[in-house]
């Protein structure tokens, strides 16, 4: 178990680490550099600028204070916003994105599971057929068109919430809405498929057989076997909700991590993307280590240590 | 009790059978052995079943229009996607502009199967060469095994650990965006999933008779791997290459969120939903029809997907 976990802490270290090097020369491929502008910049001001960012150094010793400034989780300055770190901004911006994220990630659970079982114990009946049918509406649906229609809908014509900014509570609605039927309808498809495998088991059999009440082998014995694979989709859900995010904030305009990711991206603010992408990286490596070890502790049949053969 | 037919065509009892019936046959009419009904190949069955779905069929239908479409959509509404119209912006659909216009003026009907035709493109190429990579390396660990599958596969491991996201997003702000390097970033990452799929099926398959036969007669690895085992594992990587599709639609489309997907003139859906987006609230017929065809044609991917699945692998099926 130990031993699988620090192989998988290892694996982490070495994407990062390939992420950051890539991330690093590919922004120095890019010709030009931050400070040309439509105005001339003075030869000596320019040479000072380049000197203060260290850009007057030869690339492997740019390359060296990179890695050094990251283990010492310094992200650098933003190149277009005067005086602030990439840190700080990613410090105000993922608040509220770490807020959008974890109510969509409650309430895509919630609505996943039961819509799954739903349907799995209506099997073959409309119930069924229909829960298929959202579940198919909301992988295909593409997010922007969801948080686009809502926003028309009832923000505009009916007003019930407010277009967009995220002031009190009603204002997380929509977006918690939009970024949370993507993975809900992936989870209802997983809970549904694993439902009604387990449900014909045998050990549901006897416990059917034992008398036990309908709830009891529902929730007791048949949904807890059930999660299971559910529990695989948290690395992936954590990977659709930020490219959710990145599109939901744009639309809703909150001014969270993904919104910063676009602004950065579209004024080529190198460091900030530079920042943001690592950011990212490690959150999804996480959420992807995290699924790993709570499969263990729910599932004592895996054994982790066992060598994966294809 | 109720009467049969004999060979003589006079109605009895079926107790009361006749000695004419116990006659024995010449050889000439004993056909057990014959093969009456015309065989049937595993495409042949695989066909059948996936005709049998009518939600699969109904999308294939629908698939091939949104292509023929996108062929001579441009062509049917008089207009030119690129042509302005300073004069008639922002227009509501009518006769002349049966989707409306556009802020410049352009007809909305010739963008949108235009844009269709570009998404569709994005997502065919990327499954194209997801299709090749993945294959050829997939293939290379499945059938070679030993090092070059452990050394393969630590490096698909690394590359799968990155998220695809941002490489893809890195690699097209360092490129400046074009239908070629938006196909190029998707791929980098994509064929992964193709190469371990390919993997476990040749695994699978490389130790059945044939593959031995093949090779007791002669046959290289290369001609062992490209003439009869990857034909036999087509299933799961046709299945793979009509998931892919879609996906690469809805990168593409996120990257036009970015502002990094198909740049103007020629629109992609994702780049005219976008583009709409920002005046939804005034003129919302102009993201209506884009952000219905993006949706129809991954909704249609996804269920096609989903019975071509069912049909070349019936275990699967729940």
């Amino acid at each position: 178990m130990i031993r699988y976990l620090l192989k998988k802490l290892f694996y982490m270290v070495v994407s990062l680490f390939v992420l950051a090097s890539a991330t690093f020369f590919l922004m120095k491929a890019i010709p030009g550099n931050p400070f040309m502008s439509e105005k001339e910049i003075p030869k000596a001001i320019r040479a000072m600028l380049e000197a203060k960012y260290g850009l007057d150094k030869p690339l492997w010793s740019q390359y060296l204070t990179y890695l050094n400034n990251l283990i010492h989780l310094d992200l650098g300055m933003s190149m277009k916003q005067q005086y602030t770190t990439v840190s700080s901004i990613i410090g105000t911006g993922f608040l509220y994105s770490l807020q959008l994220g974890i109510f969509a990630i409650i309430l895509s659970v919630t609505a996943g599971v039961v819509l799954g079982i739903i349907a799995a114990l209506n099997h073959r009946k409309f119930l069924d057929t229909f829960t298929i049918f959202l579940a198919v509406l909301g992988v295909s649906v593409p997010n922007f068109v969801v948080a686009s229609a809502l926003q028309y809908f009832l923000g505009v014509k009916l007003r019930w919430f407010d277009v967009a900014g995220l002031n009190d509570i009603t204002d997380y609605v929509m977006p918690t809405i939009a970024l949370a039927v993507l993975p809900a309808a992936f989870i209802a498809r997983l809970t549904r498929s694993s439902m009604l495998e387990v449900l014909t088991a045998d050990y549901i059999k006897t416990a059917r057989a034992k008398g036990m009440s309908g709830r009891i082998i529902l929730f007791r014995h048949a949904l807890r076997n059930a999660i299971l694979p559910v529990v695989t989709y948290i690395g992936p859900m954590t990977a659709n909700i930020i490219t959710g995010s990145v599109i939901v904030e744009q639309i809703f305009g909150i001014g969270g991590l993904g919104k910063f990711f676009v602004n950065s991206i579209t004024n080529r603010d190198y460091t900030l993307i530079m920042g943001l992408t690592l950011f990212y990286a490690v959150i999804l490596m996480l959420a992807r280590f995290l699924t790993d070890i709570a499969y263990a502790f729910i599932d004592p049949r895996i054994k982790l240590n066992s060598r994966k053969e294809g | 009790m109720a009467t049969i037919e004999t060979k003589q065509g006079q109605a009895v009892d079926p107790q009361g059978l006749t000695k004419a019936d116990f006659q024995k046959l010449d050889h000439s009419e004993k056909k057990g052995e014959v093969v009456v009904r015309e065989s049937i190949s595993a495409w042949k069955d695989a066909w059948l079943r996936l005709r049998s779905n009518k939600y699969a069929m109904a999308s294939l239908i629908i698939l091939l229009l949104i292509v023929i479409m996108a062929l001579i959509g441009q062509s049917i509404s008089g207009h030119d996607y690129r042509s302005q119209d300073y004069m008639a912006t922002n227009e509501k659909p009518s006769s002349n502009h049966w989707f409306g216009t556009d802020d410049l003026g352009r007809d909305v009907f010739a963008r949108t199967w235009m844009g269709a035709g570009i998404s569709l493109q994005v997502g065919l190429y990327a499954a194209l060469v997801d299709l090749v990579i993945g294959v050829i390396v997939g293939g290379i660990m499945g059938y070679f095994g030993g090092k070059v599958d452990e050394i393969l596969n630590r490096i698909c491991d690394i590359l799968y650990s990155i998220p695809n996201m941002l490489i893809v997003i890195l690699l097209i702000v360092v490129l400046e965006p074009s239908m070629f390097t938006i196909v190029l970033a998707l791929s980098i990452t994509g064929w992964i999933s193709m190469a371990w799929i390919v993997r476990g099926q040749i695994m699978q398959l490389k130790n059945q008779e044939y593959v031995l036969a093949s090779r007791s007669l002669g046959a290289g690895s290369g001609r062992i791997l490209f003439r009869h085992l990857i034909p036999n594992a087509i299933g799961p990587i046709i299945v793979t290459l009509t998931m892919t599709v879609p996906n690469a639609i809805f990168s593409e489309a996120f990257l036009s969120f970015l502002g990094l997907g198909v740049q103007s003139p020629a629109a992609s859906l994702g780049t005219m939903i976008n583009d709409a987006l920002k005046a939804m609230t005034v003129y919302p017929w102009r993201m209506l029809f884009p952000a219905v065809l993006i949706s129809l044609t991954m909704l249609c991917f996804n269920i096609f997907g989903d019975g071509l699945r069912d049909a070349l692998d019936p275990k699967m099926k729940k």
